[in-house]
């Protein structure tokens, strides 16, 4: 080899040190829980999207629920040598084992949606997650600003009972009602996130407050439940959006049909775009070496009729929900 | 003498349901004084009671094809998934073939299940509670096939009549369940089937030998039974204006099956009643209707149901009723 090669060779390879990976040639694993519900399914496909924009290869696996598959799974990328883990954990619990082979390997894993248990905090890089005890604190503060110091009767419609997501609504929603006077829940029960149950318990909300005079506002801890409890004030002839106040969370489109129909108020975004934070993360961390926070909160936008909802309706329908 | 009247009174078939309905109806209007006022709204009556009729009727409709199953010996725990199946099947045929197609195919689904439960319990002898354990667990992923994991929304106005719509003032539910309690009640009740269907339960091979296609007649309850589930599915759909496959009839086989006991039928098959099973049914519905109303923390839901099934099912125990004369005859 003469010495004009090797120092070409040489100049060639410190280049390709000096020149980090680029997004175009990261291969990103995520490990998905599965298609349980329509939000989970607008996740999949805004991750695939958020991906292409990013040109990043993303590699699903579903685990249809199961979390021996999604340990599978990652054992599977691990053995591809993905750059980067996604793992949406099914359960929080028994994920120690297979995050140890992966730091092992030296790839990284950011969690999507859910936390695990405290035990596995050094063995990710970060959570991107949504905070449900916020997502209701802006629910209820939306509420305080609408009604503005008038006093207001509040139903709530709980999600399942000791489901976290549904303790934690209940628990950022009750902040702001001890704070403001005017407003007090007087019914809670839980319609189980879904819209038969939501309506169900709306109507019997409504026979038990005076045939809904007594109410001026709904609290549901889901879109899904709100939707069914529509359906109860409308056959009571009570005006859903007028007679009685509606904020729910989530974000889902059947939502702003009812809010561009004026039959709803308000919800908040829990944003089915949690890979588009964790992909920005892991290139950051592949190309400068940032390490991110141990969590990056996403936004729980709240939106109302003044935010053309014929409009977000017609861009979130497509996405799976 | 009070005991002795009481234990008379206990073994009246039916009595003791009907006292527990009441009963429940009673406590219902105490934690809720308006719990029997009744006005029309839109054409159609309104309050709780007819809540409790509405609410109810889905599991009213699967109890009157899981009584007959029963009485069989058998059970169909599939009734659940197949509510899901053929309310996506009628919330996704709905708006673009109207009414009648929906219907049908969304029937002839549940008659399909029911036919595919009876050929594995009836033609190759598979206990019923395996056989339909089956198609509980791959109904619901057949459902979810169908909607594609999401809420199929329809909004053709003759379905959604079926759920919210009316009869006379009577829900349009409840007029269905109790079409549906006549046309079962002539067929079974007005030929000798129910007597044959009886035997069947009772024993299964003496009934053989005395000439009764027992095959047939186990093979035509479970098919009565899904069609009775598809029935109930797409009231479930056309309430909620949509099809959610994963939660429609959710647990629903469970509630039916209670309904069946509370109404006095054996699992060990044999004599059944339909009309107490309807009875049954409202029992369920009036306490869960009760619990919403009571306003009382949800983490007591539970619990307070657990309660009153224990209470209601003790109450039709001959034995209890023995023990409770014995008890009385030691005090005097």
């Amino acid at each position: 080899m003469t010495s004009k090669a090797l120092l070409a060779a040489t100049a060639l390879a410190a280049l390709t040190l000096a020149l980090p990976a680029t997004a175009a040639e990261l291969t990103v694993g995520f490990s998905q829980i599965g298609s349980e519900s329509g939000w989970r399914a607008a996740e999949t496909s805004v991750s695939k999207s958020e991906a292409t924009k990013r040109k990043v290869t993303l590699k699903i696996a579903d685990a249809q629920q199961k979390q021996e598959n999604q340990i599978k799974a990652i054992r599977s990328f691990i053995a591809q040598g993905v750059d980067a883990i996604f793992l949406a954990p099914v359960v929080s619990s028994g994920w120690d084992a297979v995050l140890k082979e992966a730091k092992e390997a030296k790839i990284p894993v950011v969690l999507l949606d859910r936390d695990i248990d405290p035990s596995g905090k050094e063995l990710y890089l970060t959570a991107v997650t949504s905070d449900s005890v916020h997502e209701g604190a802006v629910a209820g503060e939306w509420l305080a600003k609408t009604v503005a110091g008038k006093p207001c009767n509040v139903v709530e419609l709980q999600g399942t009972v000791g489901a976290s997501v549904a303790t934690n609504r209940k628990k950022g929603f009750d902040g702001v009602v001890a704070k403001n006077a005017n407003l007090k829940v007087v019914r809670s029960q839980t319609g189980d996130f879904t819209r038969a149950k939501g309506k169900e318990v709306m109507e019997s909300f409504i026979k038990a407050e005076g045939g809904g005079k007594n109410i001026c506002a709904v609290y549901a801890h889901n879109d899904d439940m709100m939707v069914g409890a529509i359906q109860a004030m409308k056959e009571a002839g009570l005006k859903p959006g007028k007679d009685i106040l509606t904020v729910s969370i989530d974000a889902v489109p059947d939502i702003f049909k009812a809010i561009a129909a004026g039959e709803a108020n308000a919800t908040v975004e829990l944003t089915p775009n949690m890979a588009g934070p964790a992909l920005d993360a892991i290139m950051a961390y592949k190309v400068k070496g940032t390490v991110p926070p141990k969590w990056i909160q996403t936004e729980s936008k709240l939106y109302t009729a003044a935010d053309d909802p014929q409009k977000i309706y017609d861009s979130k329908k497509g996405l799976g929900y | 003498m009070m005991p002795s009247i009481m234990q008379r009174l206990l073994q009246t078939r039916g009595l003791a349901q009907i006292i527990a309905l009441l009963a429940i109806l009673a406590i219902d209007r105490a934690v809720s004084p308006q719990f029997f006022d009744l006005r029309m709204q839109d054409g159609r009556l309104f309050g709780s009671l007819i809540d409790v009729l509405n609410r109810g009727a889905p599991v009213a409709l699967l109890s009157l094809g899981m009584v007959l199953v029963i009485a069989t010996r058998g059970i169909d725990l599939s009734v659940g998934a197949v509510m899901a199946i053929s309310g996506a099947i009628a919330a996704s045929l709905a708006d673009a073939y109207g009414l009648p197609v929906a219907l049908a195919a969304a029937l002839g689904a549940g008659l399909l299940c029911g036919l595919w439960n009876g050929f594995l319990v009836a033609v190759l002898g598979i206990q019923p509670i395996v056989a339909t354990l089956i198609l509980m667990v791959a109904g619901r992923g057949v459902a979810q096939l169908i909607t594609e994991g999401r809420i199929v929304t329809f909004t053709a106005p003759d379905l959604v009549w079926l759920g919210n719509g009316a009869v006379l003032g009577v829900p349009t539910p409840v007029a269905v369940v109790i079409g549906m309690l006549i046309i079962t009640g002539a067929v079974v009740r007005g030929s000798a089937l129910g007597l044959l269907i009886e035997a069947t339960g009772g024993n299964a091979r003496a009934s053989e030998l005395a000439g009764i296609g027992t095959r047939a007649m186990i093979l035509a309850v479970y098919v009565w039974c899904g069609l009775c589930a598809a029935l109930a599915g797409v009231i479930a759909a056309a309430d909620i204006m949509g099809a959610d496959a994963n939660n429609a009839g959710l647990w629903l086989e469970l509630d039916a099956i209670l309904a069946v006991v509370i109404g006095g039928t054996s699992l060990f098959g044999g004599r059944f009643s339909l009309v107490l099973a309807m009875v049954g049914a409202l029992i369920i519905q009036a306490m869960n209707t009760g619990i919403l109303l009571s306003g009382y923390p949800p983490e007591f839901n539970l619990l307070v149901k657990a309660a009153v099934v224990l209470v209601v099912l003790l109450l039709q125990s001959p034995r209890f009723a023995n023990a409770g004369a014995v008890l009385g005859r030691a005090r005097q």
